[in-house]
Parts: C-alpha cells; sequence; structure tokens
C-alpha cells in the first residue's frame, strides 16, 4: 500500500499513449478501435484515481510526491540557483480532482463514442480527448505552479483544438467554430498574463514555486488527532478538532466516521489533541516532547517543525512570513534571516501586499479559465464544438481548474481580504448575470453555457468568502449534473437530428432510415458553399443536414417540445440533473449550493463580513435564475406539444449515450450525501449513517489549510428551496401550456409587454459581445488599421520602395558594373587571354611531321652527348 | 686481326647513314629501314667492344637489341600497312595531323 503512491505517473502516460496512438495511427484505426483505445485510456485513469484514494485512505492521508523517472530534474538552472522538479502531488484536493475528472471523463469518452460516430475526423478527435485529459491531470496533480501552468496551457490548447474541431463545416459554419476556438484562446490568453504574474510574484518572494515540498503538512492541525498520545487512550474515540472550533451537537458522533476509518485502516491508536486554534505542529511538540511527534508510528511526519524556512513550499513560507509581526525576522535555515519587507526591483513592500497582489492576477488568470466576469464571454461561443467537448471541458473539468487554482492557494486569499471581497463580488455578480443571460436563450446547449459560468461564479464567490471546501464540493457535484445535462442535451440535439434526417428521406421516398451521407454530401457538393475551397466530401451526416432545410437547427429550442415521449431515458436522467442544477432538496445540487449559502450567511452574521452579505444575496438571486431557466429549458423541450415535424420520428439514443446518462444521473443524485453539512437533521434522509458528516470536507482539509466544516442552517436551507420552487412554479406557470409559444415562436415572456425589455436584454446576452466590440475590438481593429496605414504607405511606399529598393539598386548597379563586370571579371578574361597568346605561340612547335620532331631528338642527343663530354674535351 | 677502331667507325658511319636516311627520306619503310641500320650499327658496336673488353655484356645486348628490333618490326609495319589503307600513300611528309 506504501508503494501505490508510485504509479501515478502513469495517470497521465496512459492518455497521452492513448493520445499518441490515436494521432499517429489514427486514420488507419476504424472507429471501433479508436474509441477503445480512447476509452480504455481514460478508463484507466479513472482505476489509477481510485488507486490514489485508497493509497490515501490506507495511508492515514499522507500525502505523497512522487518524482516520475526519466522526468528528475526537470528544470534546473543551477547557476541561477533555480530548480523546479517535475513531481506529482497525491494528497486528497488532487485526488478529489482526479476522481472526478477521470470518472466523467471516461464516461464522457464513451458517449463520444456514440455521438461522433460517422465523423470522418474520429480517431482525432478522441486523441484531442485524450491529450486534453492528459493535460488535465498534469494541471491537478502538479506539486508546483509550473506544472499547473503547462496542464493549465495544455487544456487551453485542447479546448481550442476542439471547439474548433468542425472548422470545415460549410457556409460560413466552419468560420464560425474557426473564431469561436480562437476567442476562447484569446479570452483565456488575458486570464494567462495574470497568472504569470502571479507565478512571477509567486517566484520572486519564495524563490520556489514548490506547493509543499516533500515530507511537509498542508494542515498541521489536521493530522493531531493522528499523533500517538498515551497508550491508556486506546481505543477512545473523541470528537474530533475541527478547526473552527465551532460546537454543534452533532458533529462529534459524525466526524469520528474519519477517525474510526484511520484507526482501522493502521490499526493504531488514535488519541485526540484538545487543543483549538492553535496550528497544530508546535502543540504537538510541547505535548510530547519534541523527537517523539516526528518519529510517530505513521512512518511520516504530522508536522513541519523539522523543516526549516526554506525547506517548505510556498504556502508553508507564506503561512510563516504573514504570522510575522513589524519587524520581526526568522532564520531562514542558512543563516540568513527572512521579514516581511519584500524588495521587488525598486519598490519595496510588505508581505501582506505582495500576498494581495498574487492573489489578484491569480483571480485574472481564474476569471480566464473559470469563465467570470469580465473574461466570461469565450464559454457561450464555446458550444460550437461538438457536445461531448462543451461536457467535458466546459462543465466538468477545463473551467474548474481556475477554482482549483484558487483553492489551492487559499493561503493567499485567505489572508488577502480586499481582493477577496473582489472575488465574492466578481463570482456573485458572474452568477447572476449568467443566470440572467440563460433566460432568453433559445439554443439549448446555450442555456446549459451560460448556467455553467453562473454556477462557476457560485464556486468563486466560495471561495471569496473563505468556503474553499464547499467550493470544491459545488465543483463536484457541478461536474456530474452538469455533464449529465451536456451529454442530454447532445442525445437531444443527436435526436432532432435524426428525426430530421428522418422527415428528409420520407419527403423525397428514399425511404428506410437515412444514412447515406454520400448523398447528402453530393448534394451539399452541387451548391457549391464551401467558399473557402475544402473538401467537403465526407462530411459528417448529421452536420449536413443544413444543406436541405435552412432554417431547421436542431439545437434550438423552438423545435423541440414534447420530447419526452420520444426519449424517455434522455427524459428522466434530464429531470434529474436539472434538478439537481435547481437545488432540490436532496439532490446533489442542493447540498453543495445550500453549503455555499450557508456559509455566506455565516460569514454575514457571525463574522459580519460585507462579502457574505454580498454573496448570499446575489447567489440567492442567482439561485431563482438557475430554477427558472432550467424550468424553461425542460418544459420547452421534453414537455408539450413538438413545434416542428422531426420530434414525431425523434429516437431515443443509442446504449453508448444513454447508460453515461443513467450512471450520471445516479451520481447527481447521491453526490451530494458526501458531504452532508454538520446537524441535518432530519434533512439528510439518514444517510449519514452511509456516508458520514461532511465526509469531504473532512478529507479536503488535510490539504487545503483554512477549509472549514459547513453547517446546516435550516433558514437558508428553507429560504433556498423556497426561491427555488418559486422560481420552478413561475416557470411552469409560464411555459407549462401545450405550446408555451405564441405562433410566431415568441418567448411568452417577450409577449408579455411587461418583461419584454428584460427577455429581450436577457436574449442579447446583455450585449456584453457589443460592448467588448465597442470598448475593445473597433478601437483594437482603428488602431490595427491606422498601423497598416503607417506600415503600408511610410514602411512599404516609402521606406521599402523609395529609400531601400532605390539605395539597394545604387550600389547594385556599382558593384555589377564597374567592379564585377570590369573588374573581376576583366582579370578572369585577362589571365584567359594571356594563356591563349602564350599556347598560340608553343603550339606552332607541333609540326605534325616527324622529321622536325627527329631532327629535335638528334639535337637533343648531341646536346646531351655534348654536355657530358664537356668536361672530358676540356681536360 | 681486325682492330676494334675499324669496327667502330664502320659502326659511326652506318649509323650516320640510318641517322640522315630517317631524316632525309620519305618513305616510311625506307625510314624505318634506317632506323633498323642505326639499331644495327650500334650493335656493331657493342659487339666490338665485347670483343675488346672480353666480356658477353655487350653481345648479351646485342640480342636483346634484336628482339626489340623484330618487335619493332612488326608493329611498325602494321602500322605502316594500316596507314596505307587508309591513306593512299606512305609519305610521312603528308601525316602530319598531330599539327598543333
Amino acid at each position: 500500500m506504501q508503494n501505490l503512491a508510485l504509479i501515478a505517473p502513469l495517470i497521465i502516460l496512459f492518455p497521452s499513449v492513448g493520445a499518441f496512438i490515436n494521432f499517429v495511427w489514427g486514420p488507419k484505426l476504424n472507429e471501433r478501435a479508436s474509441a477503445i483505445i480512447g476509452s480504455v485510456a481514460a478508463g484507466a485513469t479513472f482505476f489509477i484515481a481510485l488507486g490514489m484514494f485508497s493509497y490515501l485512505t490506507g495511508n492515514n492521508f499522507q500525502p505523497a510526491i512522487i518524482d516520475p523517472p526519466l522526468l528528475d530534474g526537470w528544470l534546473r538552472i543551477p547557476s541561477a540557483n533555480l530548480e523546479i522538479p517535475w513531481q506529482q502531488r497525491i494528497d486528497t484536493l488532487s485526488v478529489t480532482m482526479l476522481l472526478f475528472v477521470t470518472f466523467v471523463g471516461t464516461l464522457i469518452h464513451i458517449y463520444a463514442a456514440g455521438y461522433m460516430h460517422g465523423d470522418k475526423r474520429f480517431s482525432r478527435f478522441f486523441a484531442y480527448l485524450n491529450m486534453f485529459l492528459a493535460f488535465m491531470l498534469i494541471l491537478v496533480t502538479g506539486n508546483n505552479f509550473l506544472m499547473m501552468f503547462v496542464g493549465w496551457e495544455g487544456v487551453g490548447v485542447c479546448s481550442y483544438l476542439l471547439i474548433g474541431f468542425w472548422w470545415d463545416k460549410p457556409k460560413g459554419e466552419g468560420i464560425k467554430n474557426a473564431n469561436a476556438a480562437r476567442k476562447a484562446f484569446i479570452a483565456n490568453r488575458v486570464g494567462d498574463f495574470g497568472v504569470l504574474m502571479a507565478l512571477f510574484l509567486t517566484f520572486w518572494t519564495f524563490g520556489s514555486l514548490d506547493f509543499f515540498k516533500p515530507t511537509e503538512i498542508a494542515n498541521p492541525a489536521h493530522y493531531e488527532h493522528l499523533v500517538h498520545e498515551d497508550d491508556s487512550h486506546a481505543g477512545e474515540e473523541d470528537s474530533h478538532s475541527g478547526e473552527e472550533g465551532d460546537d454543534h451537537g452533532g458533529e462529534g458522533e459524525g466526524e469520528s466516521t474519519t477517525a474510526q476509518t484511520v484507526a482501522l485502516s493502521t490499526d493504531t491508536t488514535v488519541a485526540q489533541e484538545g487543543e483549538e486554534d492553535d496550528h497544530g505542529g508546535e502543540a504537538a511538540a510541547d505535548d510530547h516532547g519534541g523527537e517523539e511527534s516526528h518519529s510517530d508510528p505513521f512512518g511520516f511526519y504530522v508536522n513541519n517543525d523539522h523543516l526549516t524556512y526554506n525547506q517548505l513550499g510556498v504556502f508553508g513560507q507564506a503561512e510563516k512570513l504573514l504570522k510575522l509581526g513589524e519587524g520581526e525576522t526568522l532564520d531562514r535555515g542558512d543563516g540568513t534571516q527572512v521579514g516581511r519587507t519584500v524588495v521587488i526591483g525598486s519598490w519595496t513592500t510588505d508581505i501582506d501586499t505582495v500576498v494581495s497582489l498574487i492573489a489578484l492576477f491569480m483571480l485574472l488568470g481564474a476569471a480566464g479559465k473559470s469563465a467570470q466576469i469580465p473574461l466570461f464571454v469565450w464559454l457561450p461561443d464555446a458550444m460550437a464544438g461538438p457536445t461531448p467537448v462543451s461536457a467535458l471541458i466546459h462543465a466538468a473539468t477545463m473551467v474548474t481548474a481556475g477554482v482549483y487554482m484558487m483553492v489551492r492557494s487559499n493561503t493567499f486569499f485567505y489572508y488577502a481580504d480586499e481582493v477577496s471581497l473582489i472575488v465574492t463580488i466578481i463570482g456573485g455578480v458572474t452568477a447572476l448575470a449568467a443566470g440572467f443571460m440563460a433566460l432568453g436563450q433559445w439554443d439549448i446547449k446555450r442555456v446549459l453555457a451560460y448556467s455553467t459560468v453562473s454556477q462557476l461564479g457560485f464556486m468563486v464567490a466560495a471561495v471569496g468568502i473563505g468556503a474553499y471546501a464547499a467550493a470544491i464540493f459545488h465543483m463536484m457535484t457541478h461536474a456530474f449534473f452538469k455533464a449529465l445535462l451536456f451529454l442530454g442535451s447532445g442525445s437531444v440535439i443527436h435526436g432532432m437530428e435524426h428525426g430530421h434526417h428522418h422527415l428528409h428521406d420520407h419527403g423525397h421516398g428514399a425511404g428506410g432510415h437515412g444514412h447515406d451521407d454520400k448523398a447528402h454530401a453530393a448534394a451539399h457538393d452541387s451548391h457549391g458553399h464551401d467558399s473557402h475551397g475544402h473538401d467537403s466530401h465526407g462530411h459528417d451526416e448529421k452536420h449536413d443536414d443544413h444543406a436541405h432545410d435552412d432554417h431547421f437547427d436542431p439545437q434550438d429550442m423552438r423545435t423541440m417540445g414534447g420530447l419526452s415521449r420520444r426519449m424517455p431515458i434522455t427524459y428522466i436522467t434530464y429531470v434529474i440533473g436539472a434538478a439537481a442544477l435547481a437545488g432540490i432538496w436532496p439532490l446533489s445540487g442542493f447540498w453543495s449550493k445550500d453549503e455555499i449559502l450557508a456559509d455566506a450567511w455565516r460569514a454575514a452574521i457571525f463574522d459580519g463580513k460585507l462579502s457574505g452579505y454580498i454573496a448570499l444575496g446575489l447567489l440567492l438571486a442567482a439561485a431563482f435564475m438557475t430554477a427558472f431557466y432550467m424550468t424553461r429549458q425542460v418544459w420547452l423541450v421534453f414537455h408539450g406539444e413538438g413545434r416542428h415535424d422531426a420530434v414525431k420520428h425523434v429516437p431515443e439514443s443509442v446504449w453508448q449515450m444513454t447508460v453515461p446518462l443513467i450512471i450520471l444521473g445516479v451520481f447527481s443524485v447521491f453526490i451530494g450525501f458526501v458531504n452532508l453539512p454538520s446537524d441535518p437533521g432530519v434533512s439528510s434522509l439518514g444517510l449519514e449513517a452511509v456516508f458520514g458528516l461532511h465526509a469531504l470536507t473532512d478529507w479536503l482539509e488535510y490539504s487545503v489549510l483554512h477549509a472549514h466544516v459547513g453547517a446546516f442552517e435550516w433558514l437558508i436551507a428553507l429560504v433556498a428551496t423556497g426561491v427555488g420552487l418559486a422560481a420552478i412554479f413561475l416557470g411552469i406557470r409560464i411555459y407549462g401550456g401545450a405550446n408555451p409559444l405564441n405562433e410566431k415562436n415568441e418567448d411568452p415572456l417577450y409577449v408579455n409587454r411587461g418583461f419584454r425589455p428584460l427577455f429581450v436584454f436577457s436574449n442579447a446576452r446583455m450585449y456584453w459581445d457589443e460592448a467588448y466590440d465597442r470598448l475593445f475590438i473597433r478601437p483594437f481593429q482603428a488602431i490595427a488599421r491606422l498601423l497598416a496605414r503607417v506600415d503600408w504607405d511610410f514602411w512599404h511606399d516609402y521606406v521599402h520602395d523609395s529609400v531601400i529598393t532605390k539605395g539597394f539598386n545604387g550600389v547594385a548597379k556599382i558593384l555589377s558594373q564597374p567592379v564585377d563586370n570590369g573588374l573581376i571579371d576583366g582579370t578572369v578574361r585577362g589571365v584567359g587571354r594571356l594563356v591563349k597568346g602564350i599556347s598560340g605561340v608553343l603550339r606552332q612547335a607541333q609540326t605534325g611531321y616527324v622529321r622536325v620532331y627527329a631532327v629535335a631528338l638528334l639535337v637533343g642527343v648531341v646536346a646531351v652527348v655534348v654536355l657530358m663530354l664537356l668536361p672530358v674535351l676540356q681536360g | 686481326m681486325v682492330p676494334t677502331e675499324a669496327y667502330v667507325i664502320l659502326s659511326m658511319v652506318l649509323f650516320a647513314m640510318g641517322t640522315l636516311g630517317v631524316l632525309l627520306r620519305r618513305n616510311a619503310i625506307i625510314v624505318f629501314m634506317s632506323v633498323e641500320l642505326m639499331l644495327n650499327a650500334s650493335n656493331l658496336a657493342l659487339v666490338a667492344f665485347s670483343r675488346q673488353w672480353q666480356g658477353v655484356d655487350g653481345q648479351l645486348f646485342t640480342f636483346f637489341v634484336m628482339t626489340v628490333a623484330a618487335a619493332e618490326v612488326a608493329v611498325g609495319l602494321a602500322l605502316i600497312v594500316a596507314i596505307f589503307r587508309t591513306k593512299q600513300s606512305i609519305n610521312i611528309d603528308e601525316l602530319h595531323l598531330m599539327e598543333g
């Protein structure tokens, strides 16, 4: 069990290999093989994540840091004293992320096998999905900010590739998809600037990017109950020391579940520290006398007393620095001192300011990745991607990265009050605004996209009020029910396309169930709309229907209605997802949303925090919107009468699509029970016996220092449920008829004169895109045009054409005529003439007459003889 | 016994005749014969000196010269026949294709 964590690198390796296979051999594989490779790679990660989970529970939640082989010393610049290791961190937070990312990811892979059937780039799609999963798992398991950033950028690239996956669709739709992909990439780039600035500041201040160093414990206080105090306490169970020290009656009972797990799994005595309000290590050390607390029976350190300042990760260092008094200093461990003062270039400032700046920059990064105001505009457009992508990336996984980063960095946000207030406002306003925009959308996926933005706003607001565990909890429940809703909407879209297809085939007397995509492609070719010259052969059959009916949009809810009879499984699971999203007791969304609201309430009432009031107000209003737009969607899609003939021919989806729906539906119901609040009374249906109370928070507290347990507030629960039910009631009143839309397919809210401006405002998405167009894009384009003129007129026409070209020509003339032609060629030619002249003289000797040669020979011989005889003759 | 000087003088006369024949005659056959005359003049000198010094080196060398001369005659005559076939003449003044 101890070594189980060592398989962690495989969790990245498997999807990477899957992606590699599908990239390289994809075109040669058939659909089945591609889908199996992709899905098995994804499924393997889930089992490894389960292995990590059992490793943690079996080893007292000891965080593991894994150095994968071959990647040792990933980034090392000895001269600059820079070393950033490639380390994977297996702790409770990362494993929580791993579990739901891999689980939802696997289901979506399976679903995509059905949904993408017939696509010409089927294997490429699975390669992208696997690549995305690999990067997401790097993001989540990285033990330093740089690894997180690698994953962060990697998922950004995959998101770009997948949003624009249908870049070659005909009739300008491909361009729209590509533009959506670019928009996502660019909006995220703005956020990445924030992340990079946060990274630089962190590195400058702490000299490291590691979250935690090996053997460092994120939350020593939470490990105190593991310390072996006294044998006489054997078997004794005491109430767990919650960090908050809130004394709730039922707490002890519930808390012991976790403690028992530990006791059973290690077969060791569990004793309890009575200390509250103290950051663990010291209290433990005092009571047990230094050594003993270190040489614990668990085989690992349960506090950080053995580490010097320099040996701590950034959060450990930040905690120490932030607790220092004015003018106090701390030994770094190498004899030098460190104080609160941070020097950045010529700017000297306090650690508080630096941490606030880091948090602020991180907020910008999170606003990009987690789609918050002001950078959320990319997410609704990202719905251009295939539906599994919308579900995988833009609901369940990638968009949670920003929230994950903020929760991981909870130390920074905990101490930065002003920034936390900003975080709350951003999150709350985003939740409300996005909820409002969801009201007026017609596209089934766009409603869900705005809903996602809105729910991410809930999470961000939760971070702002310090409810870090609640944020993760909501992220987790949201991953399940939003993935469910997206996959359900995909099922609906798929069905509508089939229905429309069917209709069309009958209309032309082709008969049968139309899968004749060749005919469609041909028909499409003859239209000749492919303005970009792409080879339109073999387009996905599903997406070519537009060639025959320009007005039919399978995603438009105005064409739907009454689908509950045609697709019962999709309908039931969709309603479960919608109810969970709306926060209906006892589904998962209720518990997570309620925990955030209750935390906001307590922050407002007990701590008197402004952010609590803001969050409570904005989020309650957003909760109302949530329930209302989901009611509207369910009734428009599934109830009433079908508003298009295609509805009559909609089939239920294939098992690859419905099975994930069912699984996600079951999880959407029950996943909320993993984190029941304290003192839930009868509301928990007695299920705390199975799941325990706030199990998830307890679990998270091992790695999230400032997480705290949420308590049940009857008042908030009742108000929130009342708000939700009121919205549903209102929604049914408005949209409940046989056909809620009038004959012009207009929304009842639009028909009503009082609400018309609101509906128009919502339908126009609050004119965000237009505002950005005016504020940024058009000035940008104007500047670009101006610079283009400067470039063309000045640089091209004047500098290039006049100065450079003419100068060049002049110099070239000099070089070519007098120099090259005269001097160099003259020399060469002169040598040639010289040789020719000499040879002309010399060749005269070559007469060709034998006699002449013989005379020459004779003369030569005579000369030689005379020369030889000369000494003799001379005496 | 005939003195060696007589042989050498005869040899010189023959060699001079051969040289003049080579230089002055136009008929290739005659030129060829003149060359043979020069070779035999040198043979005579070799044999004469051989007798004078009581050594066999000169006589041995003579045989080599005669062998080479025989081979030369074979090759040379063949060339002359070939030249005659192409040019219908063996006048060496008409053969100056190697002129520079």
